[in-house]
């Protein structure tokens, strides 16, 4: 006899056997996945091109800024580079552009830097506030002369996982953003380690997993099915984040 | 629900009452219910997977692991058959909370012009002013209180309390979901400014949207509950096909 706790138990296990086998399932995987460009569509059209993230006042930081993924990558190179307080580090900025550039860490420091302080929401749902100092992609991108062709700017790290390279990719609305900087310094100090030294992206409204840091490459394509596993970025190839994370 | 009802013609005076059988859920009505309960469940078991994530809730613009929760879980607090997918991960859970999303409030959002259209919240949603009256209110209390449920063409009406619960989950807790959810996407907050303000943070609206949550899974099981006592074969089957057995009325006491 199947008493009623048997059978809700049982009805239960297999309602949720079915979530799971439904979400192995490629192609119901596929209809979830076209709600992410349903959500960016909807978010584009009633955002203006321009509209900033929130920018808060000193007394708005965050007590401790908790970092998150690396905190200290793990490769001789950045050890060494570590080790020499950055002086040997340079971004290149290289793809469909018209003149590549290979600029010192140096040289972005001394750059006109915009200041702002945002706050930073992590895809697991915790948000720090941080002031944040940096120079404006679109400059770096304007001095490239970025080619009519380009659609996307990958930013290529130093750190790994295993054995790949984290990475990142935004669109040129982002990239051409306002708020859209490589940030070389943080709460008024050069950037730390854990938060991505020497130089790092912010790109304000998405969530803290495009947010590349220790950048050493800005690479401008017109498709990212040529890059790595053609997802746009580490956890997109990896663990199926979203490539548009403005929610 | 509808009035027009089929008496049976045959029978004793008992027999007929106990055969009658009202039309009480239109169709868009009970599209939209089972609708909405599919998505509520997966929005709540999906949720559950996003905040083991971040088992942790605070007040104000930002919250993260060194500053004061006013609620704090330790690991990963909720288990495998409250959360889709069973096992931790993240992203999945964020695919079907994201996508299940939209058929919630598309549903809604329809729901609701079409129940303007057909005057469903009108007659059947909207509590009369005779209904919440004080000491009315309290007799519902008191027949909810002794499990005396409305027997007869009573039935055949959402009694106050139902209509209360209705319109607070249909016009307070699911838009206040979907406000508060929309709240948390750095996109939307820099689109609309004004949502961040109305909840007085990002990490004050993850709040809230917790705690929306944890009064729609008391309605749910309220509502489950109700169900059963008032009769779960008839009221499940009123609300697929639309016909209800109307319960005789009691002999006078």
């Amino acid at each position: 006899m199947i008493t009623r706790r048997r059978f809700i138990a049982v009805g239960s296990a297999g309602l949720l056997a079915g979530c799971d086998r439904l979400n192995n399932s490629q192609a119901f995987r596929g209809v979830l996945r076209s709600a992410e460009g349903l959500t960016m569509q909807a978010q584009r059209l009633i955002s203006p091109r321009d509209a900033l993230a929130r920018q808060f006042t000193e007394a708005d930081l965050s007590p401790i800024f908790r970092s998150n993924g690396t905190s200290m990558p793990a490769t001789a190179e950045y050890a060494r580079h570590l080790a020499e307080d950055f002086a040997n580090w340079r971004v290149v900025v290289d793809g469909l552009v018209g003149r590549p550039l290979s600029i010192s860490i140096q040289a972005l420091r001394s750059m006109p830097h915009r200041v702002q302080i945002t706050r930073h929401d992590c895809v697991e749902g915790w948000s720090a506030i941080g002031k944040w100092h940096g120079v404006p992609l679109s400059k770096l991108l304007d001095a490239a002369r970025l080619s009519p062709r380009a659609n996307y700017i990958v930013f290529h790290c130093a750190d790994r996982f295993g054995d790949k390279p984290y990475y990142e990719s935004i669109d040129l609305i982002d990239a051409f953003h306002p708020q859209t900087i490589l940030a070389v310094g943080m709460n008024g100090h050069l950037l730390p380690v854990p938060n991505g030294a020497p130089v790092r992206l912010r790109v304000e409204r998405q969530l803290g997993y495009k947010h590349a840091k220790y950048i050493q490459r800005i690479q401008a394509v017109e498709s990212l099915a040529e890059v790595y596993g053609g997802k746009g970025g580490y956890w997109e190839d990896t663990t199926d984040y979203e490539w548009y994370a403005g929610i | 629900m509808n009035d027009a009802s089929e008496k049976s013609g045959r029978g004793g005076q008992k027999a007929a009452s106990q055969r009658r059988i009202a039309y009480r859920h239109r169709l868009p009505t009970r599209i939209w219910h089972w609708i909405n309960a599919l998505a509520v469940i997966v929005m709540l078991m999906s949720g559950l997977m996003i905040l083991n994530a971040h088992p942790r809730l605070y007040w104000g613009a930002y919250g993260a692991n060194f500053d004061h929760a006013w609620l704090a879980f330790h690991g990963r607090p909720f288990p495998g058959w409250a959360t889709i997918p069973s096992t931790y991960n993240l992203a999945a859970a964020r695919r079907w909370h994201l996508a299940f999303a939209w058929v919630l409030v598309a549903g809604l959002v329809i729901f609701l012009f079409v129940s303007l259209w057909n005057r469903h919240l009108q007659r059947d949603l909207a509590p009369s002013g005779e209904q919440l009256k004080p000491t009315h209110v309290w007799e519902d209390i008191k027949a909810h209180a002794r499990l005396r449920f409305p027997a007869g063409d009573a039935a055949l009406h959402y009694n106050v309390l139902q209509k209360i619960s209705y319109v607070a989950v249909i016009f307070g807790l699911i838009p206040l979901m979907s406000l508060t959810g929309l709240t948390m996407s750095p996109g939307m907050d820099a689109a609309w400014p004004w949502l961040v303000e109305l909840f007085g943070g990002r990490q004050s609206a993850r709040s809230i949207h917790f705690l929306c949550a944890a009064a729609i899974l008391l309605f749910i099981v309220v509502h489950l509950v109700m169900v059963v006592l008032a009769g779960p074969i008839n009221e499940v089957a009123s609300m697929i096909t639309g016909r209800f057995r109307v319960p005789p009325e009691r002999a006078a006491e």
